[in-house]
Formats: structure tokens, C-alpha cells, sequence
């Protein structure tokens, strides 16, 4: 390893960067533009779920039951159907995403101290959604019931008119439980590891399929230095990508950073590193763009999205692709970067992410070294 | 003009299939990834990660516990001594929820006082903070009204019947509410549309890199020859792509195919034009196969975002819904999603058709155009 040459590889690098003034605009551009769209955009929140009723009973016992839901934050009531053909139009429309149908014998039954059925009609297409309506539905519906059974319980001998248990949800990290600071740091960390896949996939294969590489292979250059000094640029390039999507996720959508802003770098230098040596490496083994950048596209951007745990809970994937989601480099830096935004934890509970990183890191710079040298042999 | 095109087809064909990685890459891949996404692709949340604090260790404290113990949407993970080593838990996200029962709750609830506990929750997933605690409440509010009828019944030595709310769910279209139906005729989309975007977007720009484009000028061949014969050999593996990996998602993931096959096949082929066109649109503008590749990215990223893939149009700002009335990815992802899981046919999906045939030609025109200006 001689400096002098890791230089130089690494001034020839930025000149190529430099001269590519739309490209270091892409890289640049592209994931402000990204954070600012999606930060804005994407929500998995489902809120103000439109809903109407079917009331055929029209007592005061089925009006109480729809305070219940009008009352909710979750639910907006948008009036009453008074048939089925009403109540399947509605549905097909998209007019509302559930509909409540109370029966005629809704109120005769609760006095008489009986269940009484109460239909609740959703869109199950996207069943994402229709499952987190019937979840509010039945949260709802549960807290009405304690109240039937509490005023029924009133006038029994020896009652006594209060709840037995309390259960009090304490949220912590996002009381109000707003989406948009659990998706920003995410889509932050996956914007990045694109970017910096994308930034060096190319770099490598374009030398071997120009025949450049010949060129350098004649040159004294180590391949240690090689990567090392094709990495620097670039390394130059996403951490001032990291500090535009920093600033923007604190500063534009108020997403609190509650950890050390320092340890919050580091860990990005070190993904970034890994990601970009990844990109040397397929690069590498591809010597041609067309096949790099499918690979890198492939490898990188889906998994990151996907597997990563940016919107999609590992905790819920089958066991087998739960093991896959090990070596996605992304789902070690989504943890991290939410863990030092939303919980401020630091070093002492993130070291295993952190030491995946610097394991990563190192075997993917490693293993791209080798099989340089192998190649220049 | 045929001849002319087909020998531009079986040189792209060649050039692309020629390296076996290559081959890999476009024939293997999109099947092992379909395979892997399916299973990843899942909103539900469903045996949630908890930790049960029991400060009180009474038989009233673990009935509690066993409630949540007993529900499937949890799964207890930890029982941790104290109050820190409940702090850690959800620090290291080794938990999403803590159930914390404090000393006195039986006595509170022996005395006839409302027994406090507390759901700790992790906030920093909303949408999973949210089902906790939506489902936690449920559990609360069914097994209070159990307790405060078993108050009666030790004091008046006899049963009080309640009167209650029996809620019967009706999901249309997808009963049993498997999202995997949902979710992986939108990855067949998307992979389908990665790769034939990819493909296409490096194609012309690759022969600009290399110089070769000079040498296919002086050839009496025309633009739009040249064009057809370069989008021809992606059109045939995209729908060789669609058709392995629908396969997968028929016979791996038995998602049901309602409709018709051949209106897949048709819509299949519309959506290609669209996305071939986009492709070569992008490698006519492109100098270097790098900035080409960044531009599909700047491209496909927000298509599949503002799709419909995994987040809801409707809940996005207008603005945005009315930019993605150019996605056409949110058209075939309305078409593949009505086939497979609805069975409805071309009376229902024409305006569908219509947007994307329309998409389509727009960019191929545009791409002709601009290929003939540079020419």
C-alpha cells in the first residue's frame, strides 16, 4: 500500500466524477428529490377510514354503538345506505371502505341480555388495510361492550359500577405514532445504499470493457490500491448525500434525532463502504456494465427495499427468509439509523449491528481486492 | 424492412444472451426473487415480539399474562426482573411491547378498585406500534368485562347475563384475507418491469459507449427498424419472465388465477410496450450507459412507490395521485391484481388498457423522434 499511488488513483477517479457533471447531479439530485417525495407521500397510516351504516334497527341502543365510532379518530362517517343494492354499491365504489350493518333486532336482543350480531362489511383486495379496519372495528366494538356490561352490571346486588382492569398503553419514541418518522430514516438508509451500489457498479466494469484496466495493469498499481483509491470519491460523494438527507429528515420533516449525531456518520461511512465495495466487487466479476448494473440493481436495490425492514416488519417473514435478510447489509443500517433517531441509543445496545457493518465492509473491500488481483494476474 | 429488422433482433438477442451470467441474471433471477419477496411482502403483524413484566406474582397477575400469552398475535419473548432490564428489551428491539404488572394488582382488584397495568409500546414502527396497542385493548377490554362479571358472581352467588356486540366480519373479494394474493402479482409486475426497463434503457446508449452506433448508421437501415429490432428480443424475454414467474406465483404461492389468461397475456404485452418504450426513450437521451442506468433508477424508484405496489394512492397528496396517472405500472398492477384475485375481464379493465396502449405509443414515438435527431 503506497499512498502516493492510492492518490493518484483517487485524483483520476474525481476527475472522471467531475467530468461527468450530469451524473454527480444525479448522484446528488436523486435522493434529495427521493427523501423529499416520499417523505411527503408515503404512509402506511390508515386514518379517516370512510364508513357508512346500514341501521335497521334505529334505536337509541344502535345510535350509541355508531357514537362509538364516529367518536374515533380512526373512523369518518359518511351517512347511511338503506338496502343491499346501496350497500354493495357503495363497497364497488370505493365510497366507503366499511360498511356496519345493525339488524332490526339489535336493540330487543342486548336488553334481553344476549349477543347480538353486527355485520361489518369491508374491501378485502387489499387486505393490508381491510385487516387494520376489522382491528379498529374490534377495538371498538370491545369498548362498547364493557360499557353494556357495565351499565348492566349497575343495577345487579353487590356490584360495583367501575372497570376491574385498566390497561394503559404508554408509547414511547413516537407518541403520536406518526408514520413519517418511522418511514424517513428508513427510506433514508435505503436511498443511500443505492446510490452508493449504483455509484461504483459501473466504475470498474466501464475500465475492463474499455479496455482501460489493460492500461492501469501496466501501471505499478497495487490493487489494494486500486479499490481503495476508486472508493474515495465516491465515499466523498455519499456522505454528502448522507448529510443532505440528515439535514432534510431534521430540519424539513421534524423527525427527531435524539442520538449522537457523531455515531450517526460514523455508521454511515462504514455502510458506505461496504456498499460501494460491493459495487466494485460485482463490477469485478462482471467486466461489463449491462450485466454489472443488472446485478447491482438486482442485489442491492430490492433486498434493501424489501428485506431490509424499511416498511416491511422482518419479525413477520417466514423463518427461511428471515436467514436471508442476514446478509442484507441495508437491514443492519435501517436498525441503526432508526435506533440512533427515534430511541437515541448508542454504541452500548447497537454494537452487533455495528460490528455486521464493519464485518461486512471488510470481507465484501476484502474479497473485491482479491479477485482485482486475481484478474490483473 | 422485415429482414432489416430481423437482422438487428437476432444481433440485440444475441448480445444480450451470449454471456451465461447473463442468461442467469435475466432467466433464473426474477423466478429465485419471486420466491424470496413473496414470502417477505407482508403487512400483517402478527405474532408480536412481547416482554411480561410481573412485579405482582399473584394467580390474579399471571391470568393477565396468560391472556396475552395466549392470544397469536403475540408471542411472549422475555420475562425480564426489572424495570431496566424491560428498558433494554425494547432499546435492542427484542421486544416491540412490554406488559407491565405492578405490585398491588391483585389487591387492587380483590379490593373491587380498578387493577392498573401498563403497555409499554415501541412507537418507532407506527404501523406495528399501532396494532399492539389496538389488539392489546381488545384483549383488555374482553377479559375486564369477564372480571367485573366474576365480581358479581362472588357477591350475589349467581350468574348475570350481559348483553353484547357480536361482531361478524365480511371481507369481500379475498375472504380468508391472504395478503400474499395481494402482494405477489405486484411483485411479478414489478420484477417484470425492472428488468425489461434495465434492458432496454442500456441498449442503445451501450452501442453510443462503444462506438458501434456510427458503424449501424451507415447501414441503409432506418430508425424505426433499428428500433423495432432492438425492443423485439426484450418483449420476447419479458414475456418469457412473466410467464415463469406467474407460474411460480400459480403453483408455489397458489395465488388463483380468476380471469383469463390470454387477457393477462394481452395486458401483459401493453404494459411491455410502455416499458420497452420508456427504456429505449431513456437510451436515446443517455451518453453513458452509467447516467442511463441512474435515469432508470431516478425512473422505476417513485413508478413503484406511487403505484399502488405497497402504499394506498388514495392516502398520497393529489398532486402525486395525479402524477401517477402516468405510471403505467399502476395500470398493470390494477389489471394483473383483477385477473388473478377478481376474474374480471377487458369490460372492466379498459380504461386500464387504454392508458397504457396510449403510454406506450407516446414514449415509442418520442424515442423514434429523438433516435433520428442524434442519428
Amino acid at each position: 500500500m503506497n499512498l502516493r499511488r492510492f492518490w493518484a488513483v483517487a485524483r483520476k477517479e474525481s476527475l472522471h466524477v467531475r467530468r461527468d457533471p450530469s451524473s454527480l447531479g444525479l448522484a446528488l439530485g436523486i435522493p434529495m428529490l427521493m427523501l423529499l417525495m416520499f417523505g411527503y407521500t408515503l404512509t402506511l397510516d390508515v386514518d379517516h377510514v370512510p364508513f357508512v351504516v346500514w341501521d335497521q334497527s334505529g334505536t337509541s341502543q344502535s345510535r350509541a354503538l355508531l357514537a362509538h365510532f364516529t367518536a374515533s379518530r380512526y373512523f369518518d362517517f359518511r351517512g347511511t345506505v338503506e338496502n343491499y343494492g346501496a350497500l354493495e354499491h357503495v363497497i364497488d365504489d370505493r365510497d366507503a371502505s366499511l360498511v356496519l350493518v345493525i339488524p332490526p333486532e339489535f336493540a330487543r336482543r342486548l336488553d334481553a341480555r344476549r349477543p347480538a350480531p353486527v355485520q361489518a362489511v369491508v374491501d378485502g383486495s387489499d387486505s393490508n388495510t381491510a385487516s387494520i379496519i376489522l382491528g379498529y372495528t374490534l377495538g371498538i366494538i370491545s369498548g362498547f361492550n364493557q360499557d353494556i356490561t357495565l351499565a348492566q352490571v349497575r343495577r345487579a346486588p353487590g356490584a360495583i359500577p367501575s372497570p376491574a382492569l385498566d390497561l394503559r398503553p404508554r408509547i414511547w419514541f413516537n407518541p403520536d405514532l406518526e408514520s413519517r418518522n418511522f418511514i424517513v430514516p428508513g427510506i433514508m438508509a435505503v436511498i443511500m445504499g443505492l446510490i452508493a451500489a449504483l455509484l461504483t457498479s459501473l466504475t470498474i466494469a466501464r475500465e475492463w470493457e474499455r479496455g482501460t484496466m489493460e492500461q492501469l495493469i501496466s501501471t505499478p498499481v497495487k490493487p489494494a490500491e486500486l479499490i481503495l483509491g476508486k472508493l474515495l470519491p465516491y465515499l466523498g460523494i455519499g456522505m454528502l448525500d448522507m448529510v443532505i438527507a440528515v439535514l432534510m429528515a431534521v430540519f424539513l420533516f421534524h423527525v427527531p434525532l435524539r442520538g449522537s449525531v457523531l455515531l450517526l456518520f460514523s455508521v454511515g461511512g462504514i455502510f458506505m463502504v461496504g456498499t460501494l465495495a460491493q459495487g466494485i466487487l460485482i463490477s469485478t466479476l462482471a467486466r461489463q456494465q449491462l450485466l454489472a448494473s443488472q446485478v447491482a440493481m438486482i442485489s442491492t436495490f430490492l433486498p434493501a427495499f424489501l428485506l431490509s425492514g424499511f416498511a416491511f416488519a422482518i419479525g413477520n417473514m417466514p423463518v427461511a427468509v428471515q436467514a436471508i435478510t442476514y446478509i442484507v447489509p441495508a437491514r443492519y443500517f435501517v436498525a441503526l439509523v432508526k435506533g440512533i433517531f427515534l430511541r437515541g441509543v448508542g454504541i452500548a445496545t447497537l454494537w452487533p449491528d455495528i460490528l455486521f457493518l464493519v464485518i461486512f465492509a471488510l470481507v465484501v473491500a476484502g474479497a473485491s481486492i482479491v479477485f482485482t488481483a486475481k484478474k490483473l494476474r | 424492412m422485415w429482414e432489416r429488422i430481423y437482422t438487428v433482433l437476432r444481433k440485440e438477442f444475441r448480445s444480450v444472451l451470449r454471456d451465461p451470467r447473463m442468461r442467469m441474471v435475466i432467466l433464473v433471477l426474477p423466478v429465485i426473487q419471486t420466491l424470496i419477496f413473496g414470502y417477505a411482502v407482508s403487512l400483517d403483524v402478527r405474532h408480536v415480539h412481547l416482554g411480561i413484566l410481573d412485579r405482582d406474582q399473584t394467580p390474579a397477575s399471571r391470568a393477565l399474562a396468560a391472556r396475552f400469552t395466549g392470544s397469536s398475535y403475540f408471542d411472549v419473548v422475555a420475562f425480564p426482573r426489572d424495570e431496566a432490564g424491560a428498558h433494554r428489551l425494547i432499546d435492542a428491539s427484542d421486544a416491540a411491547a412490554i406488559l407491565q404488572i405492578d405490585a398491588g394488582y391483585e389487591g387492587d382488584l380483590k379490593g373491587g378498585r380498578p387493577a392498573a397495568a401498563q403497555l409499554i409500546v415501541d412507537g418507532s414502527d407506527s404501523n406495528t406500534a399501532r396494532f399492539v396497542v389496538n389488539y392489546a385493548s381488545v384483549i383488555a377490554a374482553t377479559y375486564d368485562n369477564e372480571l367485573v362479571l366474576d365480581r358479581v358472581l362472588r357477591r350475589a352467588g349467581q350468574t348475570l347475563p350481559v348483553g353484547s356486540v357480536d361482531l361478524q366480519p365480511r371481507a369481500w373479494f379475498n375472504a380468508d384475507l391472504e395478503s400474499r394474493n395481494y402482494y405477489v402479482p405486484g411483485v411479478i409486475a414489478n420484477l417484470v418491469m425492472l428488468v425489461s426497463l434495465m434492458l432496454t434503457s442500456m441498449s442503445i446508449v451501450r452501442e453510443k459507449e462503444a462506438g458501434t452506433i456510427e458503424q449501424i448508421m451507415v447501414t441503409p437501415i432506418r430508425p424505426v427498424e433499428f428500433i423495432l429490432g432492438k425492443c423485439a428480443p426484450f418483449a420476447v424475454i419479458g414475456f418469457l419472465n412473466v410467464g415463469m414467474v406467474a407460474l411460480v406465483g400459480l403453483y408455489w404461492f397458489d395465488i388463483p388465477l380468476r380471469g383469463s389468461f390470454a387477457l393477462l397475456s394481452l395486458g401483459t404485452a401493453f404494459f411491455l410496450l410502455s416499458t420497452l418504450g420508456i427504456g429505449l426513450f431513456i437510451s436515446t437521451v443517455s451518453e453513458t450507459q452509467q447516467q442511463a442506468m441512474m435515469t432508470t433508477f431516478f425512473f422505476f424508484f417513485p413508478a413503484m412507490l406511487f403505484s399502488g405496489f405497497i402504499f394506498p394512492i388514495a392516502n398520497m397528496p393529489a398532486v402525486i395521485q395525479w402524477l401517477s396517472l402516468g405510471d403505467p405500472l399502476r395500470y398493470f398492477l390494477i389489471i394483473i391484481r383483477g385477473i388473478f384475485l377478481k376474474g374480471i375481464g377487458l369490460e372492466l379493465l379498459w380504461p386500464q388498457f387504454t392508458a397504457l396502449l396510449v403510454i406506450g405509443l407516446i414514449v415509442l414515438t418520442f424515442a423514434v423522434k429523438r433516435f433520428h435527431k442524434t442519428l
